[in-house]
């Protein structure tokens, strides 16, 4: 193996090639080149860093510098001052909000300090594509250690003993999902990985599946093995291009090292995997819809019971896992339940990743240990509310989850605790609002999109859906009375109750959450035919023609 | 059926042939129907309609489902669309971002509205529901570019990039 003295990442995820790194790696290339820095210096494309909004960031190894906002113009200056003659180009350096002097190193941010990098371990440091480099970070340890030291019960009792719960929305425990797919009677048994990222506000499967792909794969390979499933489908959007041609190579990669396919590792057990590609369709994201969409229909979701673990895919048991789920599985086998309940709260032990999005300093993504506050987040992580604006609400888990007002920010962030406030842990999304924004006017748009995104199967959530955006846009219309409000909480009691997926079911939520704590928005927009931000340009436009 | 109000065009006989190659290479493939529209969305940009009644044939599945699952996912189209699809995102995290503003921007520069194609049928102007690049909103996609954290004055800039 070739020795370099110096190793500088760039970061290749999709929001930093919004911002040109595929031209500043490029410069790079060719200035290093230049200065016949080519034999000491490797420029290597890594996955996703976290930090979006300071993209495309550079580290340079092995003092570990992280410069920022990096353009072409920089890159003479970057491998004459740093590479050359070994100093800082200071002003490429992360500036903190607050603090007056420039931060040098990733791992001194306010925005790294809090972090807690499992799902991530590799986000950022390895290249994605070179397989010998998940290798060197430990990579496909745990799958052999599962098959060559472990039963598949004990592989599943790890997971049970490490309180792992599925990272997807749901929290369902993900070593009791395995077990009830291990007991179930079938021919042939299937582990699918959900990739079906669709939920707004989220995209950590894509960063994951990009910067690490080869987690996932291993997580699958060993939840194969506990489960007696041969067979894994990756169900992954078609939107996801870098991602789905990352994880094609990744596969091939692991099929030529013989770890998929055949007798892995001379135990005898075989196991592959298949990527499928959605067609845009939110409601796949829920489980047996997907199945009926990997089977070949519209993908509409199926009556519960059977559940998948009794009868999935292709009518076979199946453990359907999250893609950040199925990240966590090899660090579990490699260091332990115990280092693992050592992380996050009591019930839900582990790190979340989330999606830090809307009117926040630092977008992007984090990973912070279960049961940090919500203003941890976004203040000491976040960074705040850009453009020092006041802060309004925070919606977690996504379009699906609800909105929290100042006076919850101390709420701890797990399944039970937001699901207590109200609200969701979900997917991990985080969305932010400055008080610029109408609530009715945000309401609206959470609304369009249920209305949108149902699948039309069952009455509740095609006629409900529509029905909760009309009353919703009548509000900003200026159009409703004091009649409205009611008819709106009369339709989401049903909609809690009766449509057949989380989909029709978590439809209202946002909006009520929204009703709840934000009431006297909606009264002004009913009563006095006020927008109070004057966002709703149609209420206005009555009322200067009432006048 | 109404796969297309106007009929669409007959497809010469090696477009014919790619769509017996597309189906033979996936016939025996497990679930083998949203392979064969992905596979034939790539190379025609739409789902012709005298090739679906070939993949009715060819994976002995009726046209009526066919046409089913072909009208419930949006990345798939019945009919031709503009050289450049391009499918802006108007849920909450860009909605916040100033999504809205991107979207006017698109229609006048374009002299469109969402869901129509430019008379030249150089560009579809479609709302999308979240494309998964929230970190870098508002965004949108053109064909399979995505750029993001637009503001409505970099309208006029990108459009020039597919001229």
């Amino acid at each position: 193996m070739e020795f370099y003295r110096s190793h500088v990442l760039v970061c290749a995820g999709t929001n930093c090639s919004l911002k040109g790194n595929r031209a500043v790696r490029e410069a790079l290339v060719q200035e290093v080149a230049r200065r016949k820095l080519d034999r000491e210096v490797k420029v290597v494309e890594t996955g996703c860093f976290g930090l979006c909004e300071q993209g495309p960031t550079i580290v340079i190894y092995p003092e570990g510098v992280l410069y920022c906002q990096t353009t072409v113009a920089d890159i003479p200056e970057i491998v004459e001052t740093h590479l050359l003659k070994g100093r800082l180009v200071q002003r490429l350096l992360y500036k903190e909000p607050v603090a007056t002097k420039p931060v040098q190193t990733a791992p001194e941010l306010d925005y790294f300090k809090r972090q807690v990098r499992v799902v991530l371990r590799n986000c950022g440091l390895i290249n994605p594509e070179v397989v010998e480099e998940y290798l060197a970070q430990g990579g496909y340890q745990a799958l052999g250690k599962a098959l060559t030291t472990m039963s598949p019960d004990e592989v599943i009792a790890t997971i049970k003993n490490a309180k792992l719960r599925g990272r997807g929305g749901a929290g369902f425990p993900t070593g009791l999902k395995w077990e009830f797919a291990r007991k179930a009677a079938g021919s042939r048994k299937y582990i699918v990985g959900n990739a079906d990222e669709g939920e707004p506000g989220t995209f950590k499967d894509r960063l994951i599946l990009e910067g690490d792909p080869h987690s996932v794969l291993e997580g699958m390979a060993i939840a194969g093995y506990a489960v007696g499933a041969d067979y894994g489908y990756i169900y992954i959007r078609g939107e996801y291009t870098l991602s789905i041609k990352r994880l094609k190579l990744a596969i091939e990669q692991a099929r030529k090292l013989g770890l998929l396919g055949r007798d892995i590792f001379g135990s005898g057990f075989d196991f592959d995997v298949e990527i499928r590609t959605g067609a845009g369709a939110y409601v796949c994201g829920e489980e047996t819809a997907l199945f009926e969409s990997l089977e070949g229909g519209r993908g509409e979701p199926r009556v519960k019971p059977p559940y998948p673990t009794d009868a999935g895919l292709f009518g076979q048991p199946t453990s359907i896992n999250n893609v950040e789920t199925l990240a966590n599985v090899a660090p579990i086998i490699s260091r332990g339940a115990d280092w693992f309940r050592s992380l996050g709260t009591e019930r839900t032990p582990g790190t979340k990743v989330f999606t830090l999005t809307g009117d926040i300093v630092n977008e992007g993504l984090i990973e912070v240990p279960m049961g940090i506050t919500l203003r941890e987040v976004i203040y000491d992580i976040g960074g705040g509310t850009k453009d020092g604006k006041t802060f309004k609400m925070a919606q977690t888990g996504g379009t699906s989850g609800g909105c929290l007002p100042q006076e919850l920010l101390d709420v701890p962030m797990d399944y039970d605790n937001l699901a207590a406030a109200g609200s969701a842990l979900g997917s991990g999304a985080l969305l932010i609002m400055d008080d610029t924004h109408c609530i009715v006017d945000v309401a609206k748009c959470f609304a369009r999109f249920f209305e949108h995104e149902s699948c039309g199967k069952c009455v509740p959530c095609r006629e409900g859906t529509m029905r909760l955006y009309q009353l919703v846009d009548k509000i900003t219309r200026g159009e409703a009375d004091e009649g409205t409000i009611p008819l709106i909480t009369a339709l989401a009691e049903m909609m809690y109750k009766s449509p057949l997926c989380p989909l029709g079911q978590t439809a209202p939520l946002p909006i009520m959450s929204t009703l709840k704590y934000f009431r006297d928005e909606y009264d002004a927009h009913i009563n006095e035919k006020r927008c109070p931000t004057g966002t709703c340009k149609a209420i206005a436009a009555r009322v200067q023609v009432a006048d | 059926m109404a796969v297309a109000t106007k009929k669409p065009s007959v497809l010469s006989k090696s477009a014919l042939a790619k769509v017996d190659q597309i189906i033979a290479r996936h016939k025996d493939q497990p679930g083998p129907l949203l392979p064969v529209l992905h596979a034939l969305q790539a190379e025609f940009k739409y789902l012709p309609e005298e090739a679906l009644v070939r993949v009715a044939i060819g994976l002995d599945i009726p046209l009526s489902k066919i046409y089913g699952v072909a009208s419930f996912y949006t990345l798939f189209n019945l009919r031709p669309k503009a050289e450049h699809v391009i499918r802006a995102c108007e849920s909450a995290p860009c909605h916040v971002r100033g999504a809205k503003e991107v979207i006017e921007a698109l229609e006048n520069a374009l002299g469109v509205k969402v869901g129509e194609d430019t008379r030249d049928g150089r560009f579809t102007l479609e709302l999308s529901s979240c494309i998964g690049v929230c970190g870098v909103a508002p965004a949108i996609m053109i064909d399979d570019e995505v750029f993001g954290n637009l503001t409505p004055d970099m309208v006029p800039g990108i459009l020039a990039r597919f001229n």
